[in-house]
């Protein structure tokens, strides 16, 4: 792990020393860490945001390497969870760091005092506990946890690198076993395995009620175990029941279980092993999905499970699903109730506040909601009486919220949680923090459609949200956009700005196909062709708009979410922005500019020059559909440019972008449109025999063939184009959707959406 | 032949993969020019009778552009007066660098002349970065811009060659390559050079412990239907050679170790889907021109750019495997394109000089379809 907390701080851009310890005789004293940094350029998904950032790390050992310390302005300990071992380290680093260095240790167990104990007063005062979680570049949770004696400048400045370079979500905990997270998530994953055996749930079943319907993800309870490590999951649970006092009822609920034991005993460790309650069986060629049934103790095929109180809860929410009569239901209910109880019993001793507590939840373990927000969801005072009925105890922070309007509510457009000394509190927000969630309970949107609002972000800049199903764009999105650009107008009057932004997990995944292979099933093919002149048409007016756009992509920027990030004046990137232009996956070419606009920047900017250099580049980068793996990769594909910036915490991105569209709107004129040489048929003919050569080598299937044509003709600037004339960039759209509705009159391309649609996977056909 | 032309000296750098190799940070001119520095001073050669310094490259452009033979002159600090020729016909590149010299020589036009070739095909990649083939070309006549792999497909097709004997082929590369490493063959003619990294003086391009079963494993790299992989393809190679043609009388007086003496020269054209092939018909050709037969033929340096390629002109030229490719092929030591024809020469005659033989050809197939052939006489 500490080689994954190197990583983010080199993504970040910071150097760092990673030091490892020296093997028995060893002939190489770094081979652990060098070896480790070797492996995270192997390692998907990635650690790094960016291969060159390995360079950022230092590889070295605690024995020969301790004095390049005195040049570190943070000293992070992650060593093997043993006092006496941590103990010997710290009496090292205090010959060596500077005065005033912070030092920090990723312990999950031992508490802060124990570890200061001995030494001296500035390594006290600049010594905390920052527990990172696994894998710490994807997982936002870090819990703080301070002592008596900690400098609180020290823990400024350490929790503001945390928060503006590593993109942490940090919680400040009290210092008690496994803090927040790990308390309550060993917990939910004892619970939900006892639970499963005696209720005689098969896994898929457990993990289909435990996971979505409750806003977990996807993996459950078992699934999660597999993905951690079944092998891991003992240490965690020891150094619980060591540190935690025979009172608490995780001693209560623990329980080990043989068929588990076996499992780790016998090589099945989880997914990094050869299994775990699922597994990939591979014999006899065939790859099929197994899971282990809790009785049998055998793999058995894979089924996937219905549960009827996931359906009931599709109509009925929580309560349906925790209600229902099966036990499914029961399953539902016996793991949630066991697991809110123990978190709000929790309050006040693992954290102040259960707003922490629900934050840490989310960014430790991606809940969509936390205990306390699942909680109001079903209603405190119903839980409440649930509770009762069920002879189980309630905790008494429920029964007053209960009695209250839940554990969280807004007030004066201000979101407030339900604090233990039975009073409301604002909940707070870092300095700089905007989000998009605030702002919507003090106002309206200025306009709004099912697919897109637009937002008042304060200080003249007007906020583009998609709202729509995955984010998906429509012509409702375009004709938000119009909106914005009547609303801005001239930048003259109560709008100077726009930022293209939202709090989805996914930006925008591209064009909705749904509502495009309806229209194609029922050959309204004019319906789509006009969807495609009416969103060229769009990013083009927002682009030479007099005003600037920034947009401000997290998670997927796909297809057409890709191409409003290259019709904009600058991008403010979340770290972690998934990117690129995929449309031929669904048989497609990129129809609302995103052709025109790859060409122009590999032509300004590309790193080779010549008439073919920005055609064959471009058509490399489309027609493979290219994704870069987070914002840094953008900018080699040139979806970022120069003057772009990238925002590493996820919630300071709004504000990072409504500074960059100030600024921008300082001294703002319209960007001129460009001409671009393309060669013609020469470049079409060099596009075509490369992809015939792929083809027969069995690298481009035969409709591969037939899109790669398209897009090839496109991008040579079609039959007419020679290099002594520059296209504009009309002619060029002209093209793109030329060829964009020849695809879709293409039976091919219906089967490569339909496929997607179905199966959310790309069609070889 | 009027005036004998006779090649002596012969130096080269090791031969490196592309991409992943000693050479991917070395530019191919100065790659040249320590091979053209190297091969003045161990020959003895009196640099300011070179007429000119003609380099042959397959992709000359980008750091390969301009006149780059010229500014490998400058590079190499050879005088001034020494004039400089870049010549392109792609793998024949620098056999026809031979050619052209011993021509000029016999046309009175000059005593001395270097000829050699410089490729980095890590760093100019194959098709160039600009490739813009003629429409009406490639509507009319397609295979005139056709991949290499597939030429080779087509011969293993056309001459039933099946994947194991072109994996023997392969394997029989790589073990006389090796052979010859070992027993230090190549020492004479490597040009060590020095890199960021160190002095690399050895070629790194050989694997001797290529298996048939390690080959069996590959995929068909150019047709998933066919038969010609990795494994039995020449690999993208960075490197640069050169040696001196001069008339037999100018090597006498000015006492330069002769490697041999030239007895005929040939091009010849043919159909481009199945170029590998077009080494027959140059040889022929030039075999005829010195008056010779291939029986009379002791060594003989074909050059390897597919096994199913050298395999297809062993079959239709009726060539005895026993004189072939002594010291491996270009499927084991690499062909680095501009490079190789310069190569295969200079080796068939210091095969024939090492071994005590008579006489040599060394003959090799150009992309588009063409062949290219010399025949040399032992001195």
């Amino acid at each position: 792990m500490g080689s994954g907390i190197a990583a983010q701080v080199a993504n970040a851009g910071h150097d760092v020393l990673l030091l490892d310890i020296v093997p028995k005789d060893a002939e190489n004293r770094n081979m652990l860490a060098e070896g480790a940094i070797a492996k995270m350029l192997k390692t998907d998904p990635a650690p790094l945001m960016h291969k060159r950032n390995a360079k950022r790390i230092t590889p070295g050992n605690v024995e020969d390497d301790l004095e390049k310390i005195k040049d570190c302005d943070w000293i992070i300990e992650v060593v093997l969870e043993n006092l006496d071992i941590k103990k010997s380290l710290y009496e090292k680093l205090e010959k060596h760091r500077t005065d005033g260095t912070y030092v920090s240790s990723n312990t999950s167990s031992i508490p802060l005092e124990q570890l200061v104990e001995g030494r001296s007063a500035d390594f006290t005062k600049n010594f905390m506990i920052t527990h990172f979680f696994n894998p710490p570049r994807y997982l936002r949770l870090l819990e703080l946890v301070t002592g008596d004696k900690t400098d609180p400048k020290a823990v400024s400045v350490v929790r503001d690198f945390c928060d503006r370079k590593l993109g942490k979500g940090v919680v400040v905990c009290h210092d008690t076993p496994g803090f927040i997270a790990n308390r309550i998530g060993a917990f939910w994953l004892q619970a939900g395995v006892n639970e499963a055996f005696d209720l005689g749930l098969s896994v898929e079943e457990a993990d289909a009620v435990m996971s979505r319907p409750v806003g977990i993800p996807k993996t459950g309870v078992f699934g999660l175990i597999d993905l951690v490590g079944l092998d891991l999951m003992p240490h965690l649970s020891k150094s619980l029941l060591s540190n935690l006092p025979k009172s608490d009822a995780y001693h209560a609920i623990y329980k080990e279980y043989d068929l588990i034991n076996k499992l780790i005993e016998t090589g099945y460790t989880g997914r990094k092993g050869k299994g775990g309650f699922y597994r990939l069986n591979t014999e006899g060629g065939q790859r099929v999905k197994e899971s282990i049934g809790l009785v049998t103790g055998e793999y058995e095929e894979s089924k996937k499970a219905k549960p009827a109180a996931v359906d009931a809860a599709k109509d009925g929410g929580i309560r349906a699903l925790v209600t229902h009569d099966d036990k499914t239901g029961q399953y539902a209910w016996n793991v949630l109730s066991q697991m809110l109880s123990y978190a709000a019993s929790l309050v006040g001793e693992i954290a102040d506040n259960v707003y922490d507590i629900d934050r840490a939840m989310k960014l430790g373990y991606n809940f969509k909601k936390g205990p306390f927000e699942l909680i109001d969801e079903m209603g405190a005072g119903w839980f409440a009486e649930q509770l009762k009925s069920h002879n189980m105890d309630v905790p008494e922070i429920v029964t007053k919220a209960g009695a209250a309007d839940g554990f969280y509510k807004v007030e004066d457009g201000q979101k407030k949680y339900f604090g233990r000394d039975g009073k409301y509190h604002d909940i707070p927000r870092d300095d700089g923090v905007i989000l998009l969630e605030d702002i919507k309970l003090t106002t309206k949107p200025v306009k709004k459609n099912s697919s897109a609002a637009l937002w008042d972000i304060g200080d003249g800049v007007l906020c583009l949200e998609f709202c729509g199903k995955m984010n998906a764009l429509d012509d409702k999105v375009m004709f938000m956009i119009y909106e914005a650009i009547g609303q801005i107008g001239d930048g003259s009057g109560d709008y100077k700005a726009l930022v293209v932004y939202n709090e989805g997990s996914n930006f925008s995944v591209g064009a909705n196909l749904g509502l495009a292979l309806f229209a194609l099933n029922v050959g309204m093919y004019e319906a789509v062709d006009g969807l495609v002149q009416l969103g060229q048409d769009a990013y083009k007016t927002l682009k030479y708009a007099p005003f600037p756009v920034v947009s401000a992509p997290s998670g997927m920027a796909l297809g057409g979410g890709c191409e409003i990030l290259l019709h904009s004046d600058a991008v403010q990137a979340h770290a972690e922005t998934y990117t690129g232009l995929v449309e031929v996956g669904v048989g497609l070419i990129p129809g609302w500019g995103g052709c025109k606009e790859m060409l122009k920047r590999h032509h300004k900017f590309g790193k080779f020059k010549g008439p073919m250099a920005h055609v064959s580049a471009a058509f490399e980068q489309i027609g493979l559909a290219k994704v870069a793996k987070s914002a840094d990769e953008a900018r080699d594909m040139m979806i970022l440019l120069k003057d772009d910036e990238i925002t590493m915490n996820r919630d300071r991105l709004l504000a990072d972008a409504k500074a960059k569209a100030l600024e921008l709107a300082k001294d703002y004129g319209a960007p001129e449109p460009a001409e671009i040489p393309l060669p013609g048929p020469t470049a079409q003919v060099a596009l075509n025999m490369a992809v015939a050569d792929l083809n027969k080598s069995g690298k481009a299937t035969d409709y591969d063939v037939v899109v790669s044509k398209a897009l090839a003709n496109v991008l040579s600037g079609g039959d007419k184009a020679d290099m002594t004339e520059p296209l504009t960039e009309d002619r060029i759209l002209e093209l793109e959707a030329e060829e964009f509705k020849g695809l879709i009159r293409n039976k091919g391309t219906v089967k490569r959406i339909e496929h997607m649609m179905e199966t959310g996977k790309p069609l070889r056909n | 032949m009027t005036t004998n032309v006779v090649i002596s000296g012969f130096k080269r750098t090791a031969f490196q993969p592309a991409k992943k190799g000693a050479f991917a940070k070395m530019r191919s001119d100065d790659l040249a020019a320590a091979v053209l520095k190297d091969l003045v001073k161990s020959s003895g050669l009196k640099a300011s009778d070179v007429e000119d310094v003609m380099l042959g490259c397959a992709f000359p452009e980008a750091e390969q552009g301009f006149n780059v033979a010229r500014l490998v002159v400058n590079l190499s600090e050879l005088p001034i007066s020494v004039g400089g020729v870049t010549v392109n016909r792609f793998c024949g590149s620098s056999m026809s660098t031979i050619h052209f010299a011993a021509g000029q020589i016999m046309a009175g036009a000059g005593d001395v002349y270097i000829a050699g070739g410089l490729e980095s095909m890590t760093r100019v990649p194959m098709t160039g970065f600009n490739p813009m083939p003629n429409p009406k070309l490639a509507a009319d006549y397609p295979q005139a811009y056709i991949g290499m792999g597939e030429t080779a497909e087509n011969l293993a097709n056309k001459y039933k060659i099946d994947r194991k004997s072109q994996d023997e082929f392969a394997v029989k590369s790589h073990e006389k390559a090796a052979a010859a490493a070992k027993a230090g063959k190549f020492k004479d003619e490597i040009t060590p050079v020095e890199t960021a990294d160190g002095v690399v003086d050895s070629d790194g391009t050989i694997r001797p412990d290529t298996t048939m079963e390690g080959l069996a494993g590959l995929k068909p790299a150019f047709d998933e239907k066919g038969s010609v992989t990795a494994g039995t393809s020449s690999p993208l190679t960075d490197g640069a050679a050169a040696c001196i043609v001069c008339s037999e009388d100018y090597a006498k007086k000015n006492n330069l170790e002769i490697l041999a003496r030239i007895r005929g020269m040939a091009v010849s054209g043919c159909e481009a889907e199945i170029m590998g092939i077009g080494p027959v018909q140059a040889s022929k050709k030039a075999l005829e021109r010195a008056g010779l037969k291939l029986s009379d033929m002791d060594v003989i340096e074909l050059n390897e750019a597919f096994a199913a390629q050298s395999l297809a002109v062993i079959e239709e030229m009726g060539i005895d495997q026993s004189k072939l490719n002594l010291d491996g092929g270009a499927i084991a030591l690499g062909h680095p394109l501009g490079v190789s024809g310069v190569r295969i020469t200079c080796k068939a005659a210091s095969i024939m000089k090492r071994e005590g033989k008579k006489y040599a050809l060394a003959t090799m197939c150009i992309g588009g379809g063409q062949g290219i052939a010399t025949v040399l006489e032992a001195v």
